[in-house]
């Protein structure tokens, strides 16, 4: 077996930090891992919404989106929230321990081609995770959009991501976060309801702006609603999806939606391809 | 290409000189016929039944290591290669359906696993003079003497066989035999043709796909899928057993401190095959993964590759227990339509 180019065999990288963002049984943990081989450090380049396949030898792999943007150099982060196996294993990881990185896989989102606009996230949960390399892109080239609006909200205070860093967001001129929680908590200072209704609160105008949103699938479903009632078109629109996945590369078959591979073909859609989809949203 | 004829009395001399090649040819082992290693020596007997288990499991093995690693350590040892080896009497259904397959072991990333293991692997086919109850190999683009992914066609002629040699693998071979082979006359080449034509006429299942891939998508809610997978069991033996399906998992395997990293077949007809950590299943029901199951072969497949998945072999509707039938679930498609 020739060791070039074999896609299944995996990096191995070390985390050179972990932290918790969330508590409780399905917490979430970030961990800023640093490819092992400089060679492949130096090699590695991913966009805004790819994933890798990430994991422990002994117990598996799981695909979690690339959480840190391109702008963000030297190291790779992952939020991973506990859930299965491999995200089990993945949770007992701590500075210094070592785990396997494979990718950037799938497509990504075309921030490129977004210059000159507004952009507008509206996420839940841990789907918050894929949208903050987009934040912290558009963050690192403000001057190249017309302005970025993060909408952002989960079930307490204490199932928010990236709190800190929100903190710091908001100070930031040109740049507007709006945050959630959907039961009514002391002392939180900001919106009380779910995320759909956030964004109807916030109204943002449809013109020159691209709507990129991720999260639990229900509230997708009613942040899609939303979005058409504040007259933004299907193509303005833009989503990630996420099924099982195995190999990562369009060959183990498990992950389609319809004719296309999450794996490769996604995991980002715009709208006007997904809405023809039949299993997109199933 | 080269056609050649091999008299029978000098079957045994043949097959016993392959033999020291990693020979493998059908043969019955318990319930099932499938391709076994063929002692150095020994006489390969050919019959008209193809095997249980196609030959994909040869070069896509049912349980495959991808890599090997100690436990706490980073260094991964990659598996060393399958020596080569040559598989006799595969039918041109099999042959072609590792064609179809290898469309999607190169698709942007290759699979070394599957390309090399192909590579090494030299395929002498052996034409259908008699076709199984549920063949259907003429509807989808192939036939009962299809060339395609093989190296050597091999036709019954009663007295010889007739070699074409297909690939330059398989001229190589052709040629390393000779002294037991005679240049074909023009008639056996003729008795091939007229063998291929009345087998095609014995061929008693004829669907027209056309159409099929384009109409599928729109019958997506259409009630044919739970008549269809209504009596379903979900055991997957259509998909495990068929020369197409390529479906596989991956999974870590630990013994002390000695780990390896496997893949092994899976089969969209299994629940836990898309089911999401949280509990939430995309296909929740047989409908959903009957549904994806003709999908992929009749309609993604062609999307993405320009061919359909499906070579007709009839084994998905042959060993069905409880005798879904492929040819049935695709004409109700057609009536749908």
């Amino acid at each position: 077996m020739k060791n070039h180019d074999n896609p299944y065999i995996p990096y191995t990288a070390t985390v050179e930090e972990a932290w918790n963002e969330t508590g409780g049984e399905r917490c979430i943990k970030t961990f800023k891992v640093i490819l092992d081989d400089p060679a492949v450090r130096d090699s590695w380049s991913h966009r805004p919404g790819q994933c890798a396949m990430i994991g422990v030898l002994g117990v598996g792999e799981s695909m979690i989106s690339i959480s840190s943007s391109p702008t963000e150099e030297g190291y790779l982060r992952f939020s991973v929230m506990k859930a299965g196996k491999v995200t089990t294993a993945l949770h007992q990881l701590e500075a210094g321990d070592k785990m396997t990185v494979r990718g950037p896989y799938g497509n990504s989102f075309p921030v490129d081609d977004w210059k000159g606009k507004k952009i507008l996230t509206v996420g839940g949960g841990i789907g918050q995770a894929p949208l903050r390399p987009i934040v912290e892109y558009v963050k690192a080239n403000l001057g190249d959009y017309a302005g970025l609006t993060t909408i952002y909200g989960a079930r307490t205070s204490g199932d928010l991501c990236f709190k800190q860093e929100f903190a710091e967001l908001e100070k930031v001129d040109g740049i507007n976060c709006h945050l959630s929680v959907d039961l009514e908590e002391e002392g939180w200072p900001h919106y009380v309801g779910f995320v759909p209704s956030l964004l109807m609160e916030v109204n943002p105008s449809p013109e020159n702006t691209i709507a990129i949103t991720c999260g639990p699938p229900i509230m997708i479903r009613f942040v899609l609603e939303n979005l058409k009632k504040l007259n933004f078109a299907d193509e303005q629109i833009y989503t990630t999806l996420e099924n099982r996945m195995k190999c990562g590369i369009g060959k183990c078959g498990r992950c389609n939606a319809g004719n296309l591979y999450v794996c490769k073909d996604g995991p980002v859609f715009s709208y006007a391809v997904l809405k023809d989809v039949p299993e997109a949203f199933a | 290409m080269s056609a050649m004829l091999l008299h029978k009395e000098k079957w045994s001399e043949f097959t016993g000189k392959l033999s020291g090649k990693n020979l493998w040819a059908p043969a019955v082992q318990g319930e099932m016929k499938k391709f076994a290693r063929v002692a150095e020596g020994q006489t390969v007997h050919l019959d008209e039944d193809n095997t249980t288990v196609p030959p994909k499991a040869l070069v896509f093995p049912q349980t495959e290591t991808l890599c090997r690693f100690s436990l706490g350590q980073t260094d991964l040892e990659l598996p060393g290669l399958d020596e080569e080896m040559v598989l006799l009497g595969v039918r041109p259904c099999d042959a072609r359906a590792m064609a179809l397959v290898e469309k999607l072991f190169r698709w942007d990333f290759e699979d070394p696993y599957y390309l090399e293991r192909r590579e090494r692997t030299t395929l002498i086919g052996l034409a259908c003079n008699e076709p199984d109850l549920n063949c259907f190999c003429s509807s989808v683009g192939g036939g009962p003497a299809s060339p395609e992914g093989l190296d050597i066609l091999m036709s019954d002629l009663g007295e010889s066989y007739l070699l074409e040699d297909i690939t330059e693998k398989g001229k190589a071979l052709v040629e390393e035999f000779k002294d037991l082979l005679e240049e074909a006359p023009a008639d056996a080449v003729k008795q091939k043709e007229q063998l291929v034509e009345d087998a095609v006429a014995k061929i008693k299942w004829n669907v027209d796909p056309e159409g099929i891939p384009e109409a599928l998508p729109q019958l997506w809610e259409d009630p044919l899928w739970e008549k269809v997978s209504a009596a379903c069991l979900g055991c997957g033996i259509c998909t495990y057993l068929c020369p197409t399906c390529h479906c596989f998992d991956i999974q870590d395997e630990v013994e002390g401190p000695a780990g390896r990293r496997c893949r092994m077949w899976d089969s969209c007809m299994f629940a836990e095959y898309t089911k999401h950590t949280s509990g939430h299943n995309p296909r929740p029901t047989r409908r959903e993964r009957t549904r994806n199951r003709i999908n992929h072969k009749y309609s993604y497949f062609v999307d993405k590759f320009g061919v359909i998945a499906c070579v007709g072999c009839g084994r998905c509707s042959n060993l069905c227990p409880v005798n879904i039938d492929l040819i049935d679930i695709l004409r109700q498609v057609k009536a749908a339509r």
